[in-house]
């Protein structure tokens, strides 16, 4: 890794999701030195595990394509994966960040030919199809991953089958002996870009996400759908892999509450009006579908969509926030209790499972920025002067839906792009 | 092109090529009917070592059309980039190997497929030229900004902070545009409790101060000609004069109208003074300016205020907005608190059914508002009856309940119109020389904001409700035309802070495209394409298909009505080389030969050996990546097929159907992106033009006497890695049942 050229002109993009890509690739067709340090084995974050975009209904990996052509052509950009700034300190014009960059046990020479997986059989849960289902060992993130390059599980290393990859590989391309690394690298700006993550359903005890099996979350529900995630493509429920026909959304699950998150994450409401549309898709009129809501936040052109699933009779909309569930021992369908409160009607009704709409938290906590910044009360860092050259991108600076992430990473480029070209102009 | 062609060929042996293929004959492939002049062979091409292999032969010998037989040309990319040579990749991994059994009935054909890809990269190869800029690039990277609102002004202020300059022409008289109107605006810092100063005043004065900026008032664009990197703008001012200025790219910040609310009159909007905008609620809340505020009728310091959110929107009612404008629950929590601030014991009432406040900021307003106590009650208002005082009648949707509430001020929450200029759907779908039923609505309902000297209308298209909106989800600021992004409500609706955002982000668009527009390369998707489309001018014979298919109306018309290309306008799609019945318009890459002759390339087996042969055309974004991550997962197909990456469904020339019929193919598969309203063509209405053009097939196929099922056009996305594997193993069957092309020599 030595051979990095860092200098006080180049820009750190910290993260290499939808926004941080974003971000690199407009800093970097104008010219500018982009170095992205991406956490995971490969960019593009949580869009890669969605299965489907609101309102269009489109593929992300469609887009992420485009992205990914762009930046494995342009030299303008260095991606390190598998990397994370651990210390960060300077200011505008001058920061210097410390990166850990833990082992991948495969080099570039790797054709992702496949021949390690071959000779692999220990399977480890796969954070790709948030660990409903197995991977092996030696592995490909997911079909579109790029860096396109296998990942050797650390778990793998000293046992006889990492010894076996290596030895299949016919490109001496896995290296057992790969150490963590830890650099140093100059930037004279920085765009965070370290997104989002589902809010942790088990802390919202009344419903049972730890409990019961045919309660599940909605980025979980959307790997479902993926022909190549966790069932195949089926919409079956995890109990007893029946069809689940009767599903019920729970939106603000974690959201727009005291007890959890404060903050409105304004993707839930879309994403259940599109996971709707996936179980009347699949079972046309043996659907039922249930969203129970407080407020459905489906702001400009949005609303035509919701207008849309309204206008399909199988689905049904219930305002309120549901206060407990249970389940029916008999059949394992989760039974949701609560109170409609559109005329203060008391329901209990049974559902064959039951999306929560988690809500979307800052990926970095709060006491974890390497440096200093201005945060809000929920943790997204604020667009403020005391923040110097680091300029927040995405999700890492409100709860942001793909189109609005994008926006707000376009924007932080140029404003990475005026501090270097200030020092470019001071340094002649 | 006066370079003497001179082709490499280089096989690759790795990730198993060796093993299932007699590498020796596809030397002799390339060299025998390739006419490589020089081929290799390596055990490991992308190494290191492979690289410069290649590279040697390219600095030492001349060779200046590379083709690259190894993995599919999505693989190893950053790998095999060489400067100025043509570079073709043929795919004998994704594209051969890993789609067929490794067994001993299956090593003939797979043989035949390797082979017929190193000839058909030969052949692209022989016709392919390495792509140079124009030379007409652009001489500017100034930045032309239409509107002086906050969206402007920030575009202006955000470039010239990277060094660029521009110039903002604002039609009115003064600059601020739509938040010089607001007393406060909704917050934009933590604890995002109270309204903030809108910061307009300062906003103006930094742009007054600004060096870099250049202002027009009372001013108009009244033509803007030419092209990123080169537009000429007439910026013409109300007293008459106009001035020609040069601009590298535009931000079209032209913002919104406030709805017309006279259309409410079940509201009394009109009729009661009291009912008022939020528009003009601001104006009564500047000139209280903190004080009591006073209703227009009499003056009365206003004791109980209903605010109706949803007025005239979210609605499919005639003269209604259908969209929901997003910003007015916060602007009417804002002003709610304009009365709760000054005295607590006014009453507030905000009638909403969904209340949307989204992210951190927008919740925590919402709550600091409830804590001021505005009351919010979830209801659809049906009547506003005017007497003395106005009297709101609604439904009561948590109480289940009719009821009524007589206020002193009643504020409706009305939308956001796009001001976004003249609407170019009629002439976007309509050929002057054959009119056609599209049965779409047809409106110009305004002034032209760009005034735009195009061959396909003044403005940027329109998208849903009447926004100049990119329809990408991951490419928001993409419109239909280069280099020009639009910023701010005139895009989609929104509030102060969004526009700003937004506007930071169209200027960073202006910037890169005035950029790469100066080196000749092609704007997203095919981000720093050099290539770009000629026409002989002998061949053409003005039919004007070109300029009128071209998705981003790059191509004008000379007196004549001849095409003139503008290069920097181009995206590169190839829809225009698609278009052209007579063939005449290629780019130095992608040309009717490049994809002509490797189709011609392929060896087709006489009838009596049942060895069909499957053509696809394939989009390279969608149907092409679904092909090689099928490969991927090993997924099988036949055999017999040969695939050809397309850059866009609507580059595909009818010729090369009728060539490939002609040549004795079997069967040929179109695969393009979805077209409709949701399309996710990236080329717009590359996919769903090729799809219209395939309508046609019909009657060729019926002249060769070809069955029809012979040409099947896909709709594919991504993500149809099974179907894409369904769809060639199901024509390979149709061919067995409907027999093999008679066409075979």
């Amino acid at each position: 890794m030595s051979d990095i050229v860092a200098t006080n002109q180049t820009i750190l993009v910290v993260g290499g999701g939808i926004s941080g890509m974003t971000a690199a690739l407009e800093a970097a067709e104008v010219g500018k030195q982009v170095i992205v340090i991406e956490k995971t084995p490969s960019v593009g974050g949580r869009v890669t595990k969605l299965y489907k975009y609101f309102p269009k209904l489109c593929f992300p990996t469609c887009g992420q394509e485009i992205n990914q052509r762009r930046m494995a052509a342009n030299r303008n950009i260095t991606v390190l994966t598998m990397a994370e700034v651990t210390e960060l300190s300077g200011e505008a014009g001058n920061y210097s960040a410390t990166v850990k960059i833990s082992p991948r046990y495969v080099n570039d020479n790797c054709t992702a030919c496949g021949a390690c997986a071959e000779v692999v059989e220990s399977e480890f849960d796969d954070e790709h199809n948030y660990n409903m289902s197995k991977r092996k060992g030696a592995y490909l993130p997911h079909n579109l991953a790029m860096p396109k390059r296998y990942v050797i599980d650390p778990a793998l290393i000293g046992t006889d089958e990492a010894t076996k990859a290596k030895e299949a590989c016919p490109f001496n391309a896995i290296d057992l002996d790969m150490q963590e690394e830890t650099i140093e690298l100059k930037a004279g700006a920085v765009v965070w870009a370290t997104g989002w993550r589902p809010f942790d359903a088990n802390k919202i005890q009344p419903y049972g996400y730890d409990r019961f099996d045919n309660v599940i979350t909605s980025v979980e529900f959307e790997r479902m759908m993926d022909p190549f995630g966790p069932t195949g493509g089926k919409l079956v429920r995890p109990s007893d892999g029946k069809e689940a026909k009767n599903v019920a959304f729970i939106q603000c699950a974690g959201s727009r509450d005291r007890n959890y998150l404060r903050h409105c994450s304004r993707i839930c409401c879309m994403a259940s009006l599109k996971q709707s549309t996936y179980v009347t898709e699949k079972y046309g009129d043996e659907a039922n579908v249930s969203i129970y809501y407080i407020d459905i936040r489906a702001i400009d052109r949005f609303e035509d969509f919701y207008q849309k699933v309204q206008d399909n009779e199988n689905v049904t909309f219930i305002k309120s926030k549901v206060a407990n569930i249970v389940e029916n021992h008999e059949n394992n369908n989760p039974v949701l209790k609560g109170v409609n409160t559109e005329g203060y009607h008391r329901y209990e009704n049974e559902h064959d499972l039951v999306v929560l709409a988690v809500g979307m938290e800052p990926s970095v906590a709060k006491d974890e920025f390497p440096i200093e910044l201005k945060l809000n009360d929920e943790g997204f860092i604020e667009n403020d002067e005391a923040n110097g050259g680091v300029f927040a991108a995405g999700c890492s600076a409100d709860a942001l839906d793909v189109n609005r992430a994008v926006q707000s990473a376009t924007a932080s480029a140029l404003r990475a792009i005026q501090v270097v070209n200030r020092v470019a102009q001071a340094e002649g | 092109m006066s370079d003497e062609m001179k082709i490499g060929a280089y096989i690759c042996k790795g990730c198993g090529i060796a093993d299932r293929l007699d590498v020796g004959q596809l030397e002799m492939t390339a060299t025998r009917d390739g006419k490589a002049a020089i081929c290799k062979q390596h055990d490991f091409l992308c190494s290191e070592e492979g690289v410069k292999l290649i590279q040697d032969d390219i600095d030492n010998e001349g060779v200046n059309r590379v083709v690259i037989a190894a993995c599919s040309r999505r693989a190893k990319t950053e790998a095999f980039q060489f400067e100025n040579v043509a570079l073709v990749r043929t795919n004998l991994r994704e594209g051969v190997i890993w789609v067929r059994p490794d067994t001993d009935e299956a090593r003939e054909t797979t043989q035949e497929m390797g082979d017929d890809y190193v000839r058909m990269g030969c052949a692209e190869a022989k016709y392919a030229h390495p792509p140079k800029p124009s030379g007409e690039q652009g001489l500017t990277r100034a930045i032309l900004i239409a509107g002086g609102g906050v969206s402007g002004m920030t575009a202006a202020l955000e470039a010239s902070k990277a060094g660029y300059k521009s110039t903002i022409v604002e039609k009115s008289g003064s600059l601020g545009g739509a938040t010089a109107q607001l007393f406060k605006k909704i917050p934009t810092k933590a604890p995002y409790a109270d309204p903030e100063d809108t910061g307009v005043d300062e906003m103006i004065a930094a742009v007054e101060a600004d060096p870099n900026i250049t202002v027009f008032l009372n001013a108009t664009l009244t033509k803007t000609a030419g092209a990123p990197g080169r537009f000429e703008a007439d910026i013409t001012t109300e007293s008459g004069s106009t001035e020609t200025q040069m601009f590298g790219s535009i931000v079209q910040a032209s913002g919104f109208k406030p709805f017309d609310a006279s259309v409410l009159t079940e509201f009394s909007y009109g009729k009661s003074k009291d009912v008022v905008t939020q528009l003009e609620l601001e104006a009564l809340a500047k000139e209280a300016n903190g004080g009591p505020i006073k209703r227009p009728s009499d003056g009365k310091e206003v004791s109980s205020v209903m605010f109706i959110q949803c007025a005239g929107q979210r609605s499919k009612k005639e003269g209604h907005l259908e969209h929901c404008s997003g910003y007015c629950c916060s602007a009417s929590i804002k002003q709610a608190m304009y009365f709760k601030d000054q005295n607590p014991d006014i009453d507030t009432v905000v009638l909403y059914t969904d209340l949307r406040t989204p992210g951190a900021g927008g919740e925590n307003f919402y709550r600091s508002g409830q804590k001021k106590g505005v009351i919010f009650t979830k209801g659809v208002a049906s009547e506003v009856v005017h007497s003395q005082n106005p009297t709101v009648k609604f439904k009561d949707l948590i109480l289940d309940e009719d009821t009524e509430v007589e206020v002193d001020l009643v504020v409706l929450a009305t939308g956001m119109v796009p001001n976004a200029g003249s609407s170019t759907r009629e002439e976007l779908t309509a050929d002057e020389n054959e009119a056609k039923e599209t049965g779409n609505e047809i409106r110009i309902d305004a002034d032209s904001i760009l005034n735009l000297d195009y061959r396909q209308g003044k403005d940027v298209p329109h998208m849903a409700n009447g926004f100049a909106d990119s329809h990408f989800i991951c490419f928001p600021y993409e419109t239909q035309r280069t280099g020009i992004y639009t910023a701010g409500p005139t895009r989609r609706p929104m509030d102060v802070q969004q526009a700003i955002d937004d506007a930071t982000g169209a200027a960073m668009k202006a910037i890169n495209e005035a950029e790469n527009a100066a080196l000749g390369r092609a704007a997203h998707p095919r981000s720093g394409d050099l290539s770009f489309p000629s026409f002989r001018k002998e061949g053409c014979t003005q039919c004007k298909r070109c300029t009128v298919e071209c998705p981003f109306g790059a191509i004008n018309e000379d007196e004549e009505g001849y095409p003139v290309y503008n290069e920097s306008r181009c995206r590169r799609c190839g829809t225009c080389m698609g278009a052209c019945p007579v063939r005449v318009i290629s780019f130095e890459n992608y040309s009717i030969d490049t994809v002509g002759q490797q189709l011609k390339a392929v060896d087709i087996p006489d009838e009596f050996d049942e060895k069909p042969r499957i053509l696809v055309l394939a989009c390279e974004n969608d149907a092409y990546p679904a092909l090689d991550m099928a490969a991927q997962n090993k997924m099988e197909y036949s055999a017999f097929t040969r695939i050809i990456p397309v850059r866009c469904l609507g580059s595909v020339s009818l010729s090369w159907i009728t060539d490939s019929m002609n040549s004795g193919f079997d069967g040929v598969i179109l695969m393009g992106c979805p077209s409709g309203d949701d399309y996710q063509c990236h080329f717009v209405k590359g996919s769903g033009t090729a799809q219209e053009r395939m309508g046609k097939v019909g009657d060729t196929l019926e002249s060769l006497s070809l069955e029809k099922e012979r040409v099947q056009t896909y709709e594919i996305s991504i993500t149809d890695i099974q179907k894409v594997t369904q769809i060639i193993n199901d024509m390979e069957s149709t061919i067995e049942q409907i027999g093999m092309s008679p066409f075979k020599f």
